[in-house]
């Protein structure tokens, strides 16, 4: 995972859920494509079109809540999403992401759609590089992972790290 | 000095285990059903590990999508049964058995004291048996499936106490509600929580899973009732496996107290799009209906059905109503009981045992600007079809308002 990295910002608010990430319909099948490709579709329904490989999502309150559908992250990842930051996330979309080798970051970050946002993970830091106004870059502290889910996630998800794990 | 779920995971971790520990516990068991055992066999597969842990704790319970209703649903299911019969698993109940969450309570494996993981966000319901359930996704289900053992943050626990008694046509379903509305949607997050007080211990072993199913609904990892005279009455001949019910002590520690008073209780509705956006059904009398939905993990036991058909006896309903009962255990007590024959003269249609339209795949999907009122526990935007609004409500408000074909107070039927 590289160290430091800067993205296009899609902002969303608090409490979006499992159902708006990747509808129920679309679940039936192992096409990461199909998830991708219906990524957001619930609340925004250009984001799979234009979502950009390397955007990041900022988001509000509990991303993520509802269902334990795993496909959620992983519509995100392949959508090409490099990373969700939110105020918190909803538990089992937590553990997914990390699962599934999707970044997720606890910050009280504010940015709107349009800005920029650097992660710098040495620092525990995002930047917020809000558009058309370069003089009024924001700071915000990141929550860090335990070590373990680090180790999860610099692995790319648990699948990797278990095999890892079992050559060792 | 500990709470029901810090004794839970200091039994399945073998430690002394406190809120926000992290820790190593044995699962006792594990279920997937025919939606996320998908992506779970495929991760066990590309894990490399030839062997589940074990076969007889792994239960696998086809609900979600039975019968298959797409090509693509069809080729999955059977990738799965196959996997089923190579390794083993003990416990595989087809299509129209059930939903998950009835499946097992029926079955014997909704004990008290055990720690059981779900692929699947309401398995916090066996916390009305006073087990710990909670839900995860289909990788970490995969993990269970080669090591019988997960990582778990030990919850914070909230005691939520709610006195006094429900008003006539006032039901688990809207105390429920209630407390989510209460509680807000994310008023949990990370915690378990405890439900004490007379109208706890006054629910019905039914009432009591229609409460905890919705503990995720606000954010809650899990939500437990100590167990009673009522759950060993439920438990008796359905389980060979020994089990010790786990109760908190008296000094516990817990990071919030909160009471609620049942007398004050109305019914409740929750409206879209969002499970905390609740309100009593007078605030929303009047709004139009296209559609009505009985059943889920929810509601769609004989107890809900029958208040139903209470309401319904001897009329017809004004909108389409769809009836998914839990599981073929409660439609043949349904049929049995004469309830199932009220609701259908009523002009209900019966669907399979299973969750019917709840996740907006099949058997019943609303279109864009249609009004449902379900018994389910989620209206998120687009659940029930894109463009639809979904209404909760108990079965009572349900059946009420498929007569009047828009939401109406139950109280006026009953």
């Amino acid at each position: 995972m590289e160290k430091k990295f800067r993205g296009n910002v899609w902002a969303f608010g608090n409490d979006i859920d499992t159902d708006v990430i990747i509808p129920g319909k679309y679940l039936r099948t192992t096409d990461m494509q199909v998830f991708a490709d219906h990524a957001m579709e619930g609340i925004a329904p250009d984001f799979a079109k234009n979502v950009k490989k390397g955007d990041i999502i900022v988001a509000g309150d509990n991303f993520g809540c509802g269902s334990s559908r795993e496909q959620a992250p992983l519509a995100l990842k392949y959508a090409g999403v490099s990373c969700v930051i939110a105020k918190y996330f909803a538990r089992i979309f937590f553990r997914n992401a990390i699962n599934v080798g999707l970044l997720i970051i606890e910050a009280d970050a504010e940015a709107a759609d349009g800005d920029q946002v650097e992660v710098d993970l040495e620092n525990n830091l995002v930047r917020v590089f809000p558009k058309g106004r370069p003089d009024d870059v924001r700071e915000y502290p990141t929550e860090n992972l335990p070590d373990f889910l680090l180790e999860i996630l610099n692995d790319g998800g648990l699948v990797a790290h278990r095999k890892k794990k079992m050559a060792q | 000095m500990k709470t029901i779920s810090e004794k839970i995971f200091s039994r399945a971790s073998g430690t002394d285990a406190h809120a926000n520990d992290f820790v190593i516990a044995d699962v006792d068991y594990a279920m997937a059903h025919d939606g996320t055992s998908v992506l779970a066999v495929k991760a066990f597969r590309e894990m490399g590990v030839s062997k589940v842990w074990d076969a007889g704790k792994i239960i696998i319970p086809f609900d979600h999508l039975v019968p298959a209703s797409t090509d693509a649903a069809a080729v999955l299911q059977k990738d799965i049964r196959e996997w089923i019969k190579e390794q083993n698993i003990s416990h595989f109940y087809e299509g129209g058995e059930g939903i998950c969450h009835q499946v097992l309570p029926e079955r014997g494996f909704a004990l008290p004291g055990k720690l059981i993981i779900g692929a699947d966000s309401h398995s916090c319901t066996y916390g009305a048996f006073g087990a710990f359930g909670t839900g995860v996704g289909a990788t970490d289900m995969a993990e269970i499936f080669a090591a019988g053992k997960l990582w778990f943050r030990v919850p914070e626990t909230i005691k939520m106490t709610v006195d006094g008694t429900l008003g006539k046509g006032v039901y688990a379903k809207d105390l429920t509600l209630y407390l989510i509305g209460k509680t807000g949607i994310a008023g949990a997050t990370y915690k378990a929580v405890e439900f004490y007080g007379e109208a706890i211990t006054a629910l019905s072993v039914s009432g009591r899973m229609t409460l905890c199913n919705m503990a995720i609904e606000m954010g809650a990892k899990a939500g437990i009732v100590p167990p009673d005279e009522k759950t060993s009455d439920f438990l008796k001949n359905r389980s060979q496996a020994e089990f010790e019910p786990v109760y908190a002590d008296t000094e516990a520690s817990y990071c919030k107290e909160v009471v609620y008073h049942a007398d004050d209780i109305e019914p409740q509705i929750a409206c879209p799009h969002e499970v905390d956006n609740v309100v009593p059904v007078g605030k929303v009398a009047g709004t139009p209906l296209d559609q009505a939905f009985l059943g889920t993990c929810t509601n769609g036991r004989l107890e809900d059905l029958a208040v139903a058909a209470d309401i319904l006896k001897g009329k017809t309903v004004k909108i389409r109503t769809i009836a998914a009962p839990a599981s073929r255990t409660v439609l043949l007590e349904a049929l049995e009981s004469g309830v199932f024959e009220t609701l259908v003269r009523a002009g209900v249609s019966f669907i399979t045992p299973g969750c019917g339209p709840c996740l907006g795949a099949h058997q019943g999907i609303i279109a864009e600007g249609e009004n449902c009122i379900s018994t389910a526990n989620r209206n998120f935007k687009g659940r029930m079809g894109k463009g639809g609004n979904v209404y909760l409500g108990s079965p009572a408000s349900v059946a009420a308002a498929a007569l009047k074909g828009e939401i109406v107070d139950p109280r006026e039927f009953i």
